[in-house]
């Protein structure tokens, strides 16, 4: 199949590929929270840049599909206009910045705040797929732990938290348990945003390309943040503040310098969402 | 003393290709007992300690575990997730060198609440509680429980090595030269304290070591190795006192005496 240009295969990715993508997906998607290998292929942009995420989006993408691309939130940075591009000169696919009217929304760093529906797949770009990595570095090892569900080393994450600083300071990439089997990386998201996973209706497909791994959550799926009985999950609260554009409160903020004299503001980090209230007539 | 062993061993034999490992070693031990293993290096010690607690798959012979719900287990016979259940609640193992057996890279206080997070405790006051008591029993200063072992001296690692073993309250302990890395002072300090624990606890140990003084002070019987097979076995006080082989006469007759 080919794109418009007719220069590249539709979605970049030989159709070969694709199926090998698809396949691991598709199992992935049979053990929710489970990391598949796959032959993660090289991508025309360094790692960190969401190889990974790309290779699952070029996987699910169909040309009546319509795209959306998110870094940290916004439509508008270099990675997110970049991913968005590539697929639009590849696939030749309808791209959009309208979280409900994507079909398709590969993200770094945030899900959107608008509630996604059954018809819409989430695409994370994933940069270590393995939350036991950083204490327990043997790959067999922590491959055995999520076999046999040996799951209370991911505590001691939690329990140094709270011992040096008095609470769960982990903020992002919060661990979560899916389906009540697999402990997963939801990928650094901010903690803020570990409910909305929780029985979302939309597929959510992960992919990380240098650690070549794909796993998924899918619709309807019970995830769980883990935490200790007399340390519950919480969410970040910023203490009372709002967005300086649209006046919302119950969302993700991002804290903005505006001049060398101490002045900040907060604002929406979802800015689809913060335009769409600006529009509706939302002020602060 | 208890009527049914706690773990038997038979014929147990560990080729590395060509080369004996350890060869038809068998013994019983009864819950309470502390069994020093002794040989000089390469005698295969190490190898039997590693065939007993699974990490080296025997190429002979059956190792029999009596379960602290009574039911007894061919070791050989379980499953991966069954071995490592008993491994980290009803067996523990103190490595020769403390890096080996800890978290270099987590606090204190976190390495001794693994075990009890490992097998499902999610109250964090209760876990900090109890990893406050264990730190206390094995002499490390509570108020250092959040620093991390790196910044311990080597005895205060093998003691915390220790009390992350025992926090859940393991009935039979592997050991493996646990005071050789140690000054000798150091040494006495962990040696009593592990007397007064095991003798506390009623925990059965099998020990390995080459220190004949280790075996004396802490060992109910003494199993001396060579090459690979036992050549000796029988109470402490009998086979240091009155070796029979002389190999184990050799042994007893090489430690140096400090004042009589």
């Amino acid at each position: 199949m080919m794109a418009e240009g007719g220069d590249y295969n539709f979605a970049y990715l030989d159709e070969q590929t694709k199926r090998m993508v698809r396949r691991a997906l598709l199992k992935a998607v049979a053990i929710p929270g489970y990391q598949v290998p796959f032959a993660s292929r090289e991508m025309p942009m360094p790692y960190g840049w969401g190889t990974g995420g790309v290779q699952v989006t070029a996987a699910v993408l169909t040309p009546d599909d319509t795209l959306k691309v998110i870094d940290q939130g916004s439509d508008d940075t270099t990675n997110a206009v970049s991913i968005r591009a590539f697929f639009a000169r590849t696939a030749g696919v309808a791209t959009t910045t309208e979280t409900c009217a994507a079909t398709v929304i590969q993200t770094r760093h945030r899900i959107p705040e608008a509630p996604l529906a059954e018809d819409q797949i989430l695409v994370y770009q994933v940069p270590i797929p393995e939350p036991l990595r950083f204490l327990e570095p043997r790959e067999s090892e922590t491959r055995t732990m999520h076999a046999l569900a040996e799951y209370g080393l991911m505590h001691v994450k939690l329990y140094e938290d709270i011992a040096c600083h008095g609470e769960i300071t982990t903020s992002y990439a919060y661990p979560v348990r899916v389906a009540g089997r697999y402990v997963m990386d939801p990928s650094p998201i901010p903690k803020f945003d570990n409910p909305k996973m929780d029985r979302m209706p939309a597929l959510q497909l992960f992919g990380a390309g240098r650690e070549q791994r794909v796993y998924a959550i899918p619709p309807h799926t019970p995830v769980v943040s883990l935490d200790f009985e007399d340390h519950p999950f919480s969410v970040q609260a910023f203490s009372g503040q709002k967005c300086a554009l649209c006046g919302a409160t119950h969302v993700y903020l991002d804290e903005v310098v505006t001049d060398d004299a101490g002045g900040r503001m907060f604002t929406c980090s979802d800015t689809d969402y913060c335009e769409r209230r600006q529009a509706a007539g939302f002020r602060p | 003393m208890n009527a049914t062993p706690l773990l038997t061993v038979d014929g147990l034999t560990k080729h590395y290709g060509q080369h004996v490992g350890c060869e038809a070693v068998s013994f019983s031990l009864w819950p309470g007992e502390v069994l020093a293993v002794v040989g000089e290096s390469g005698s295969g010690k190490s190898t039997l300690l590693g065939c007993l607690w699974g990490d080296l798959p025997p190429t002979l012979g059956r190792i029999t575990y009596r379960r602290r719900d009574g039911t007894a287990r061919e070791m050989g016979g379980l499953s991966e997730a069954e071995r490592r259940v008993i491994q980290r609640t009803e067996w523990g193992f103190v490595r020769q060198n403390p890096a080996d057996g800890l978290r270099m890279n987590v606090s204190a206080g976190g390495n001794v609440g693994e075990r009890l997070m490992a097998v499902g405790a999610r109250h964090y006051g209760t876990i900090r509680r109890t990893a406050t008591d264990w730190l206390a029993r094995v002499e490390i200063d509570t108020a250092r429980m959040d620093e991390a072992p790196t910044a311990f001296s080597g005895g205060m690692r093998q003691r915390l090595q220790i009390a992350r073993n025992l926090v859940t309250e393991p009935r039979l302990m592997f050991m493996d030269e646990p005071t050789s890395g140690l000054d000798v002072s150091v040494q006495a300090r962990l040696l009593d304290l592990l007397r007064s624990l095991t003798h506390d606890l009623g925990l059965a140990v099998i020990i390995v070591t080459h220190d004949l003084g280790v075996a004396r002070l802490l060992s109910d019987r003494i199993m001396v190795m060579r090459g690979g097979r036992v050549i000796e076995t029988g109470l402490t006080d009998q086979v240091l006192d009155d070796p029979r082989t002389p190999y184990a006469q050799l042994l007893v007759a090489s430690v140096l005496q400090v004042a009589g």
